[in-house]
Parts: C-alpha cells; sequence; structure tokens
C-alpha cells in the first residue's frame, strides 16, 4: 500500500492526517486514542500490529506542552505509521495502551520515567531505567541540568546549556 | 493475537514502595513462607551486564520473575539533546555497543532523512559493509556468552577468536574497535584503507569453515540439545505481541527482516535470504543467529565486489553538511588529512571560518519529526528524532531492540526451572547498554 492510500485509508475515520518525509502520522485526540490503535491493529486494509516504540517531546511553552507518539509497524504489508496525541503540563494523562498492545508496559514506563506523564490504566506504572527515589523526570526540557562544584577556589563546572558552546 | 491482554509480563506485580514488596502476599501482605526470594544479579556473571532478575522460586522452579534495569543507564537520550547533530553519533554509538555501526547508521539515517539528502553510492555500500561484519561480531558475542554460560568454555574462546579477527578490520578502517563513529551524517568519514579490501577477503575465505566448527561441536551436542531445546519458547503471535524482534521472532517461523520488509542503503539489490526456524526456542535461535553469519558474509562478499567498480566520494560534497577534511588512519591509528590542514590553516580564511563553524555549530536541520529503523543483530532498531531547526537535535529516542526484547523474558521462564533462566537470557541477547542506554 503506498504512503497516499495509506494516508487516505486512515483520514477516512480519523481525519487529522499528515504526510511528509515518507511518512505518515495521524495526530489524535487521547480520548479517542485507544479506540484508534485498536482499530489500526485490527484494521486488515491497513493491519498496524506491532507497537514499535513509544515515546514524548516536551514543548514546555507550548499547548500541548507534551506530545506522545506511537510508532506503528506493519508486518505483512511493511509500512509505518506514526500517532501521536497530546497533553498539557498540568494534565500529564494518557490512557494506557497496555490491553491493546502488552509491549506498551515497558515503553509507557520509560515514558512515565523520562516525562512524568501518567498512563492511566497501566498494570505497573513505576520508574524503569531510574532509581525508584530519584526526584523529577530528567527529559523534561525545564528540569534543571545541574553543574559541578569543584574544589578549585569553590568554583562550578557549568551545566551543559549554559557553558556557550554547542 | 488472540490472547491479547490477557496476560501482561509483570502485570502480577504492584511495583509501589520497595521492589521486594511486590512479592508480598497480595491477601495477608506477608512474604509466602513456601517459596523464596532471590536476587539473580545485578553482578551474577551471566546476566550478561548488570541485569538483576528478581526470581521467586518453589524449590527449583521460577514462580515468577521481575527484570530490574537501569544499572546502566548513563543518559544518552538527554546529552544528545545538549551537543551538535554530529557528537550526537558519538553518543548513540555507545548504546548498544556491541553493534555500535547499527546504532550509527540509524541516527544518520534519520539525520539525512530529515535533512533530505542522499549520500553516495560508495558510502551506501561501506556502510552495508561494515554494519554487516557488525553483525557477524554480534552475534560471535552473543554465541561466545552464551557458551561460557552453558559451560561450553572452548565456544566462548572460538567465538572471540573469530570475532577478534573481524575487530582489527575495524580498527584499521575507523582507528577503533568499538564505539567508531566512523558513519556521519552524509557518509561515512574515511576511505577503505590500503589493503583493507585484502584482510575482509581473507576473513571471507577463513570464516565460513570456522562457523562450519561452531556447528560441528554444538548442534548435535546432547548437552547442548538439552539445555536448548524447548527452553525460553516464544510463539511468532507473542513475540509480536511484546515487541520482539530479530532473530528472536524469526527462530518463530516469521520473515520479518527489515532488510528485506523495508530496504534502506540499498539492501534490495543484495542476494542473500532470511533464515527462520519454527520451533521458537533457544536452540533456534542460535541455529538462525549461525545461519545469519552466512548470510551477511555473502552481503560482504557482494560489497566488497562492488566496492572495486564504484569509486567516488564516501562523504557528501555539500559543504554545509559533509565534513571537509578528508581522513585516514595512520600508523599511529590517529587520522588526518595534511592538505586540509595547510589549507585552513595557511591558504583560506574563509575556509578556516567554515571550519570553526562546522566544528562549532555543525550541520543545521530542518524542523521536523522521523522515525528512521534498521535491522540491528537484535532486531528493529529505531531511532526517533525530532529537531526544532537548530544545531542540535530538541529529541532522540533510542528504541533499542534488546530493551524490547528483554521484556518478554518473564513470559519465557516462569514455570521453568532456575538454571533455564541462563538460557533464556543469553537466547534473547540483550546487551545492556542497549536496554539502560
Amino acid at each position: 500500500m503506498s504512503l497516499e492510500a495509506l494516508a487516505a485509508t486512515v483520514a477516512a475515520r480519523y481525519p487529522d492526517v499528515v504526510v511528509a518525509r515518507g511518512e505518515v502520522t495521524v495526530v489524535l485526540d487521547r480520548g479517542e486514542l485507544l479506540a484508534a490503535l485498536a482499530w489500526l491493529r485490527d484494521e486488515p486494509t491497513v493491519e498496524l500490529g506491532f507497537l514499535s516504540s513509544i515515546t514524548a517531546t516536551h514543548w514546555p511553552d507550548r499547548d500541548p506542552a507534551f506530545w506522545v507518539d506511537y510508532e506503528l509497524r506493519s508486518m505483512t504489508l511493511h509500512q509505518r505509521l506514526r500517532v501521536k496525541a497530546g497533553c498539557s503540563q498540568d494534565d500529564a494523562t494518557m490512557p494506557s495502551a497496555t490491553l491493546v498492545f502488552p509491549t506498551a508496559n515497558w515503553l509507557e514506563r520509560e515514558t512515565y520515567d523520562f516525562y512524568g506523564i501518567v498512563f492511566e490504566g497501566h498494570p505497573d506504572l513505576t520508574r524503569i531505567l531510574l532509581p525508584a527515589d530519584w526526584d523529577g523526570h530528567p527529559l523534561r526540557k525545564d528540569e534543571p541540568l545541574g553543574g559541578v562544584p569543584t574544589w578549585y577556589h569553590g568554583t562550578t563546572v557549568p551545566p551543559v546549556d549554559q557553558r556557550g558552546m554547542a | 493475537m488472540s490472547d491479547t491482554g490477557q496476560r501482561l509480563p509483570g502485570a502480577a506485580f504492584d511495583g509501589a514502595g520497595d521492589i521486594a514488596d511486590t512479592f508480598r502476599d497480595p491477601v495477608s501482605g506477608d512474604y509466602r513462607q513456601e517459596t523464596m526470594i532471590i536476587n539473580m544479579g545485578p553482578q551474577h556473571p551471566s546476566t550478561h551486564g548488570v541485569l538483576r532478575l528478581l526470581l521467586e522460586l518453589d524449590g527449583e522452579t521460577v514462580i515468577r520473575c521481575k527484570p530490574v534495569i537501569g544499572y546502566l543507564h548513563t543518559g544518552i537520550e538527554k546529552n544528545t539533546e545538549y551537543r551538535t547533530w554530529v557528537q550526537g553519533i558519538t553518543f548513540v554509538t555507545r548504546a548498544d555497543y556491541v553493534a555500535p555501526f547499527f546504532n550509527e547508521l540509524a541516527y544518520c539515517l534519520g539525520v539525512e532523512r530529515l535533512l533530505g539528502v542522499e549520500v553516495p553510492a560508495r558510502a551506501q555500500l561501506i556502510r552495508v559493509l561494515v554494519c554487516e561484519l557488525n553483525r557477524i561480531t554480534s552475534h560471535l558475542v552473543g554465541l561466545a556468552t552464551t557458551g561460557l554460560e552453558m559451560g561450553a568454555v572452548s565456544v566462548m574462546l572460538y567465538g572471540l577468536r573469530e570475532r577478534e579477527m573481524i575487530m582489527d578490520i575495524f580498527e584499521g578502517l575507523t582507528g577503533l574497535r568499538m564505539n567508531h563513529a566512523f558513519i556521519r551524517i552524509g557518509g561515512v568519514v574515511m576511505d577503505l584503507p590500503e589493503g583493507g579490501p585484502r584482510k575482509i577477503r581473507d576473513l571471507i575465505d577463513i570464516l565460513p569453515s570456522r562457523i562450519d566448527e561452531y556447528e560441528t561441536l554444538l548442534n548435535d551436542n546432547p548437552i547442548w540439545r538439552e539445555r536448548h531445546e524447548g527452553v525460553a519458547v516464544l510463539s511468532a503471535e507473542r513475540c509480536l505481541e511484546l515487541g520482539v524482534t530479530g532473530p528472536v521472532l524469526r527462530a518463530a517461523g516469521s520473515t520479518a527482516d527489515l532488510r528485506k520488509d523495508m530496504p534502506y542503503c540499498g539492501y534490495e539489490t543484495f542476494d542473500f535470504d532470511v533464515p527462520t526456524r519454527t520451533e521458537g526456542d533457544a536452540y533456534a535461535r542460535y541455529r538462525v543467529r549461525i545461519d545469519e553469519m552466512r548470510e551477511s558474509l555473502k552481503i560482504v562478499e557482494q560489497a566488497l565486489v562492488r566496492l572495486m567498480a564504484t569509486p567516488g566520494p564516501v562523504m557528501i560534497e555539500d559543504p554545509k553538511i559533509g565534513w571537509q577534511s578528508r581522513l585516514s588512519v595512520g600508523p599511529d591509528g590517529i587520522g588526518n588529512d595534511p592538505a586540509y590542514l595547510a589549507h585552513i590553516m595557511e591558504e583560506s580564511m574563509e575556509a578556516l571560518i567554515h571550519h570553526f563553524k562546522m566544528v562549532t555549530q555543525g550541520v543545521r536541520v530542518p524542523a521536523g519529526e522521523v522515525y528512521s529503523t534498521v535491522e540491528a543483530p537484535r532486531g528493529e532498531l529505531g531511532m526517533y528524532i525530532v529537531s526544532d531547526g537548530e544545531h542540535r537535535p530538541y529529541r532522540v529516542k533510542i528504541r533499542d531492540p534488546s530493551f524490547v526484547n528483554l521484556q518478554a523474558l518473564p513470559d519465557t521462564i516462569e514455570g521453568y526451572l532456575v538454571a533455564d533462566v541462563i538460557a533464556a537470557v543469553s537466547s534473547l541477547d540483550p546487551v545492556m547498554g542497549g536496554v539502560d542506554r
């Protein structure tokens, strides 16, 4: 199935579809996310039955502040689709996709760990890569980066974003 | 996908509080007296690095298993957000350190798609060549560590011996044995060195007989078969539900391989097969990996022949994207380009300014997002790359196959013996650098 055909099939049901750089993206409301994922998984004309990846991006000055990104792959039709849904900084929650795609379990734990997005209905939403007692969610853009104090005249190596290079 | 959502890995655990609390009886709140909870790892020699498994045992039988990961987390993804696009390569290559070229390739393919550029034909071929050699070294490490863990120490020695031959080739080619940062945005950093093709040719001559040797040693070895056959079985359907890809999925009968399904770097023009088995157990995974090494050698040979007939640059000509210095590995292992140095230091002020801008800021990538994937030795390696138009990435997410495949571990060993845990972990072949990133 060509990109345009895939985009057209999806757009017939979920109209906010973008085709760019050889990739198809559908933007959804988080309320319809689970139903859409289940439909994409089971619909025989698209057969996107494999969830590759879940992650998020943080845009502190925008609304929505978080975009959660789901990468779907079809093992039979050899095509991909990106599903995105947004949520705000004050209400950083998403429905958990674990019942649609069991592989979402660890992927959502990682996203929770890094961004603090709560996946409602997840069976075990705990930190996965950081220690259980870690404070904060380090991949948020407003998370302080910290500097390194040194013994040399009480100076500090500044945080990486304040070093003036790159 | 019949039982989707019926049995989730880790679903029985309530992870709040101390991890060991997850083993308390849900009704009484006490630990069960008739079972024993043990820690396997994080420093157990056979956990492939720093993997910790919490096991609840009834005698020798594993009732529950909870993998605890993150001991090797180094914040690679966050780090890339504060470096230039080129510096990102040196970070991502350190994720799955057993297969560094694949990390570099997935990252560079993604950035190139954002830039909308094509790399020269010769660079494509060199990329395919190093990746397939890297697939062999990765499978050799998998085989060697499995041998060590099963008590077949000679297999460990042989596996690492052959891997060392390929590491020598990598060292001659890139100057480094690991973490090469060789594949760059717009091509590769340098051409094959003098005598490089000869060394690779020698490898192609030697390696098949060595692979035959492993098979003679192991295929019908009663202990090897006893430890692997019927162990850690995953059906193809269950693999797909759990996100498992690579040799583990192909050992269960699926032909999924991104090199065939969604070709990149011109893989569609190479003649090779995708080995599969149907049993879905640890033994089938071993056989699939062995066969994949042979197929990779076929690709290496074709790439080498085509390289002879494909002259040309190995880096894109566009000075705004490609590195202008034409490096080569010197006798001391450090690459340099005297002609380029003379040009920027003595002849052209503009060239020096351009060089300075390239080093400190590098490439500026148009805003957008891509998900670029390659078939790494362990399965689908994806990079979700977001740019906001600046000279450094806004977000790089590494979808590492080790991370996702490891999720299937409790599924394969709950109800089996402790000894099978070792075979199960090594047959999934996770690399903790990739799992924890």
